[in-house]
């Protein structure tokens, strides 16, 4: 993942300087937590101390402005002033943050729940398990050929499947419940339960990533022909809770992988890409220098 | 050299901060006269490699409240803009009590002679 161009998002500047009245303590605190919950940014300058500095965000400053105070704010041309005695109080807030992101093209936050993998560095060691593991090619490889996280929003909400199977412990769910998945330092314990799963998948068949479309293709198959619908669900859910258990994998994710038909095509690009890098690697050794592998060769 | 900077990340779109913890920390904040940066959420800003990432991570030291600091590290570099290598503290909402890390943000972050908002304080 590189940083790429979003359109910035409205910073709300909370303003209770020299020129601007404080809100009361209550109403203060109310105004705060109803932008953040509605996923805005807020900076509160005080005197003498520093804040992030300025950048292309939109500014809307909010206070209780004096008035020789307000004409000197609103002499600059690149912030939006707010006064909230003018406006209908800090109720008026919300909505001119949300006009002013309209206005500047920038998404709404809170569409998505933010959930996705975010890699340690300092653990990973570059095996490419999470990159072949993954159905919904969340992870994909930099110029460097380095592991990266590419598309996070195809990443099925509240799935932590590709950090189980990562043998170094290095792939953090922030959002997850538990640790060392959520960022909590790894242990030794840790670790030899990352062996334990790899065991599991041994014992599964010695093919993690197998035996679950298999599962999810005979549960797909008997519930695709069973006549009692209601019983087949509850037999593929049945199929499905052990695994899901084991891998803390919700349901949907389990219910909804590609089918076997996909997974076959999937492998088998790979397994071109592999003949591809092979065969280019023979040339190297034989004639002369060949650009490097290209991104798009890991792209199974 | 100047009080360390604040950056506060309200953990918005999952429960995984205690809401008493988060809420403490954020009125206590907010009373203090501090002055900080409050996102809602950083890792929605980080899954949209968000350029408001870059100028929050600018300007050291700086102290963040948010979750665990691997977490919070590398979240910032996964999204293009990873935090200094120095300079930087991460205060854990998820393990810490709202008076460990409320101490620990304002330890030295209001410079002598600013004031709580209400009592004359300038900006
Ligand atoms: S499975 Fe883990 S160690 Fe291997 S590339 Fe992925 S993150 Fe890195
Ligand atoms: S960085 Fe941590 S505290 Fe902030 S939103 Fe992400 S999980 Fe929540």
């Amino acid at each position: 993942m590189t940083a790429a161009g979003t359109t910035p998002r409205v910073r709300v500047v909370l303003f209770e300087g020299a020129g601007s009245a404080p809100l009361e303590d209550g109403a203060r605190l109310d105004l705060l937590k109803s932008l953040l919950d509605a996923g805005h940014a807020v900076t509160r300058p005080a005197e003498g101390a520093v804040v992030a500095p300025a950048d292309d965000a939109p500014h809307l400053v909010v206070g209780r402005f004096a008035p020789d105070a307000r004409a000197r704010l609103a002499a600059a041309d690149d912030l939006e002033l707010l006064d909230l005695d003018d406006a209908a109080g800090p109720a008026a807030v919300l909505p001119a943050v949300e006009a002013a992101n309209a206005r500047a093209g920038a998404t709404s936050p809170g569409e998505w729940k933010p959930w996705f993998p975010v890699i340690d560095y300092d653990r990973c060691t570059n095996c490419m398990q999470c990159l072949t593991f993954c159905l919904f090619d969340v992870y994909g490889v930099d110029g460097d050929q380095k592991i990266e996280v590419r598309t996070e929003s195809n990443c099925k909400t509240d799935c932590p499947a590709c950090s189980r199977v990562c043998p170094e412990a290095a792939i953090l769910f922030p959002k997850y419940k538990k640790g060392p998945i959520n960022g909590a330092p790894v242990t030794e314990e840790d670790l030899k339960s990352e062996a334990m799963k790899a065991d599991i998948s041994a014992l599964l068949g010695g093919d993690l990533y197998r035996t679950l479309r298999d599962r999810s293709a005979a549960a797909r198959q008997r519930f695709s022909t069973e006549r009692d619908e209601s019983k087949a669900l509850l037999e593929r859910k049945r199929c499905l809770k052990e695994l899901g258990k084991t891998l803390d994998i919700p349901d949907e994710v389990l219910m909804t992988l590609p089918s076997v038909e996909d997974i076959e095509a999937k492998a088998a690009r790979a397994k071109e890409k592999l003949e591809e890098r092979r065969r280019r690697s023979r040339t190297l050794n034989d004639g002369p220098p060949k650009p490097p592998p290209s991104p798009d060769d890991w792209g199974i | 050299m100047s009080p360390p900077r604040i950056l506060y990340c309200r953990c918005a779109y999952a429960k995984v901060i205690d809401d008493a913890v988060k809420d403490e920390v954020l009125a206590r904040l907010a009373e203090s006269g501090a002055a900080f940066d409050a996102v809602a959420d950083l890792c929605e800003l980080a899954a949209r490699n968000d350029r408001a990432l870059d100028r929050l991570r600018k300007e050291t030291p700086v102290r963040i409240a948010a979750c665990y600091p691997r977490a919070v590290r590398w979240l910032f570099h996964g999204a293009g803009f990873p935090l200094p290598e120095d300079g930087v503290e991460v205060l854990n909402m998820r393990e810490s009590g709202a008076d460990e890390v409320v101490a620990r943000l304002l330890d030295g972050a209001r410079p002598e002679g600013s004031a709580a908002p209400g009592t004359g304080g300038d900006a």
